[in-house]
């Protein structure tokens, strides 16, 4: 495939892993945090891991939106469908999230709640105009990248006047997330989270653009090299953290210039700022309450609001005694750390929500990179 | 004596099916004479009754049977229907012990509502699939339910076949060192039919591969000795990967795959690259997969490839022991990973 198959070429891999392991100093050892899903994603299913030098070590992070929507998130959700009767859409991913009460948004949609799946905001604006009788909500995740498209229906939403849609809003901001982890006692007291550079987020940052990490990368002096999500992207971006903490820097670089520039995408942020506002927090499972790094509906926009139209009240629910996904989404911890990776919790039966989506650290190792847990005998 | 009085046709072309063509009574005979009597002619039917009287297998052979429910949505998809698939799914789930098959049943559930220029057209594209196939469709019934209650029409077949009783092929047969061959490019009936879909339609010349595959199936088993091929499955449901795990499972066995040598259509490729999902997740109705005895994995390739349903037809993998029984597969990148049963539906992802 045009435009793809030049950024999977193995031949290229090889090279690139050969720079690295070449420029890799003795006796160091690199840590790095891919913050995204969209790259943990490629590094299991490309089988990236392989091609490095054991001194580069991995560290998934929280980009996954699936991953760090909180259970009281998807109840509301659940909530809208099962006792308010309004026709929820959402993206596939979200389906399988585990919520309060033994349900899913899957699980509710087999107890009689109207649940649809969409591949966009458009298509849940275009299910409200279908029935115009009935409450639709499109239950809005997801990073920067997700975040114009629901602005965008909103707006269209008020032009058309349509009367029975609104947006049950759960948009989550990266930087205040990288910055959040940085500032967790893992990583800034006690240091038993190592992290020597970030591979910066893809598609968020065509969106957001390359500068709102500049003061992050000065401030803790963390290298930031933004990437593609194309395996051969994650294998450039790695070199040029290798180099960058080789030479002293801490700087942020762009791999990815195909897509991203310094600015982003001016009318997209537009659109997320004439609809939206941040909130003062916002619950993440795994890093708990975060301040401003979250979105809210504005008031101009008040009756396309779920929580408002519904008078929805948060209530936050804490996960699962046993579930590892808070530190696993903080990289303090790997999936196999924890007791119930590949027991009870699989992508069948997700107990956590790092489990559900393939993005997600645990289903990603769960699925592609198991067998390095255990030696395969040779044929 | 007079004539049988006049009963005036079936409107097919404006008419809709209501409770009275499941009721038993006048309508419901009227239907069956004048759509699935008509099109499916054949000796067994002619019989008129509700059941089918047929010869017995020739000596030396056991019999095989398979059922298969379709209840596929949209009902008309790019490169076939309903009907052809309800044929060929069952077809090919008696083909792949090794068996020929040799008549079919069919019932049908209805919903009140359905229009019976869409039954007409689905009717005709079994009996079309069932002719080609040279498998008589031999017995069936036809239920109606209350609108709301069904999605237009459920079909379920029912094959029978027969197998000599030596054959042994099956999906726990598969050894260490056996070879892993598929019969031509993954993923197009799954993309074909998510493309139409209403809430992601989306422009693609995909086709469904849907297909009667016992003939290949034949003309592999007459080249080689018995016994050299192990398994032969169709990827349906699930996909490739989700086959060669039930296979690994079943056999107790790992098997290691070649993502370079697995083929699949750029279309095809493009849709998932778009979707997020998987090419060897998604379904398939017209490949198989056959896990053989190395010795003759050329000459069955060969025989593939002379074969209309083989022509892309590629080694992709062999058989290892493996007490985990994974599925690994080496990456065109050039890692390795595992290739895991299918969780759920092939959900998309989302950025």
């Amino acid at each position: 495939m045009k435009y793809i198959d030049e950024f999977r070429d193995g031949a290229l891999a090889r090279q690139i892993a050969a720079r690295i392991a070449a420029e890799v100093q003795p006796g160091r050892r690199y840590h790095f945090m891919e913050f995204c899903g969209g790259h943990t994603h490629a590094i299991s299913r490309y089988g990236i891991t392989e091609l490095l030098p054991a001194a580069v070590r991995m560290v998934h992070g929280p980009g996954c939106p699936v991953c760090v929507l909180p259970i009281g998130r998807i109840d509301q959700a659940i909530h809208l469908a099962l006792e308010r009767g309004a026709i929820v859409c959402t993206y596939g991913d979200t389906m399988r999230v585990p919520a309060s009460r033994n349900l899913s948004l899957m699980k509710a949609k087999a107890r009689g709640g109207d649940i649809r799946m969409v591949y966009s905001a458009a298509d849940a604006l275009k299910v409200a105009r279908h029935h115009p009788d009935r409450e639709v909500v499109f239950f809005a995740i997801g990073f920067e990248t997700t975040t114009p498209p629901t602005a965008l229906v909103v707006q269209q939403a008020a032009r058309e006047g349509i009367a029975n849609f609104s947006v049950l809003c759960c948009h989550v901001l990266t930087p205040a997330a990288i910055t959040h982890i940085l500032h967790s006692p893992e990583v800034a007291q006690y240091g038993t989270v190592p992290l020597d550079g970030f591979v910066g987020p893809a598609h968020v940052s065509i969106v957001i653009g390359s500068a709102p990490y500049e003061p992050f990368a000065a401030a803790y002096a963390k290298p930031v090299v933004i990437a593609g999500f194309e395996p051969l992207d994650v294998m450039q971006a790695i070199l040029m953290l290798v180099r960058q903490v080789n030479d002293g820097r801490a700087e942020v670089e762009n791999e990815f210039t195909r897509a991203v520039t310094r600015d982003g995408n001016a009318a997209a942020q537009a659109a997320v700022a004439d609809v939206m506002e941040p909130r003062s927090e916002f619950e993440w499972r795994g890093l708990g309450l975060v301040p401003t790094s979250a979105l809210k509906i504005r008031e101009r926009y008040a009756t396309f609001d779920a929580e408002r139209r519904f008078d929805l009240r948060y209530q936050g629910v804490p996960d699962h005694k046993k579930c590892e996904c808070g530190a696993i989404l903080r990289g303090v911890k790997r999936p196999t750390d924890c007791q119930l990776f590949g027991t009870v919790c699989t992508p069948e039966t997700p107990m956590g929500s790092c489990m559900v989506s393939s993005e997600g650290a645990c289903a990603a190792h769960y699925s592609y990179g198991r067998f390095r847990d255990i030696p395969v005998v040779a044929a | 004596m007079s004539s049988q009085p006049y009963v005036r046709p079936i409107d097919f072309k404006h008419g809709r099916i209501d409770m009275n063509h499941g009721a038993g009574g006048r309508a419901s005979a009227q239907l069956i004479a004048e759509l699935f009597t008509k099109a499916f002619d054949n000796p067994a039917l002619r019989q008129g009754n509700d059941a089918a009287l047929l010869a017995a297998p020739p000596p030396g052979h056991r019999l095989v049977m398979a059922t298969d429910g379709h209840v596929i949505s949209p009902l008309f998809f790019a490169g076939g229907d309903i009907g052809a698939l309800s044929v060929h799914g069952t077809l090919n789930d008696v083909a792949m012990l090794g068996a020929t098959p040799f008549a079919l049943s069919a019932s049908f559930i209805l919903e009140e509502g359905f229009r019976l220029a869409d039954l007409q057209r689905i009717v005709q594209s079994m009996a079309r699939a069932a002719a080609e196939a040279g498998v008589p469709i031999v017995t069936g019934d036809t239920k109606v339910v209350e609108q709301g209650k069904g999605d237009g029409v459920f079909i379920t077949t029912t094959g029978l076949g027969w197998v000599p009783m030596a054959r042994d092929i099956g999906g726990a047969n598969a050894r260490p060192g056996d070879v892993v061959l598929l019969s031509g490019t993954i993923g197009e009936h799954g993309v074909a039919v998510l493309s139409q879909r209403e809430s992601l339609a989306f422009d693609t010349q995909v086709q469904s591969d849907t297909a009667a595959l016992h003939r290949l199936v034949a003309a592999m088993l007459a080249a080689v000795p018995e016994g050299s091929v192990r398994t032969l499955r169709d990827p349906t449901r699930g996909g490739l990967g989700t086959t060669l795990n039930e296979i690994a499972q079943q056999s107790a066995v790992g098997i290691a795959l070649d993502e370079a040598a697995i083929p699949v259509q750029p279309q095809v490729e493009a849709a998932c690259e778009l979707l997020g999902l998987d090419p060897l997740y998604i379904a398939n109705e017209g490949k198989l997969v056959a896990v053989v005895d190395a010795a003759v994995a050329d000459t069955l390739l060969a025989v593939m490839h002379d074969h209309p349903l083989g022509r892309r037809a590629a080694r992709i993998g062999t058989v290892q022991a493996d007490a985990h029984r994974f599925v690994q597969m080496v990456t065109r990148f050039g890692g390795r990973r595992v290739v895991d049963w299918l969780s759920g539906e092939p959900l998309p992802r989302i950025c």
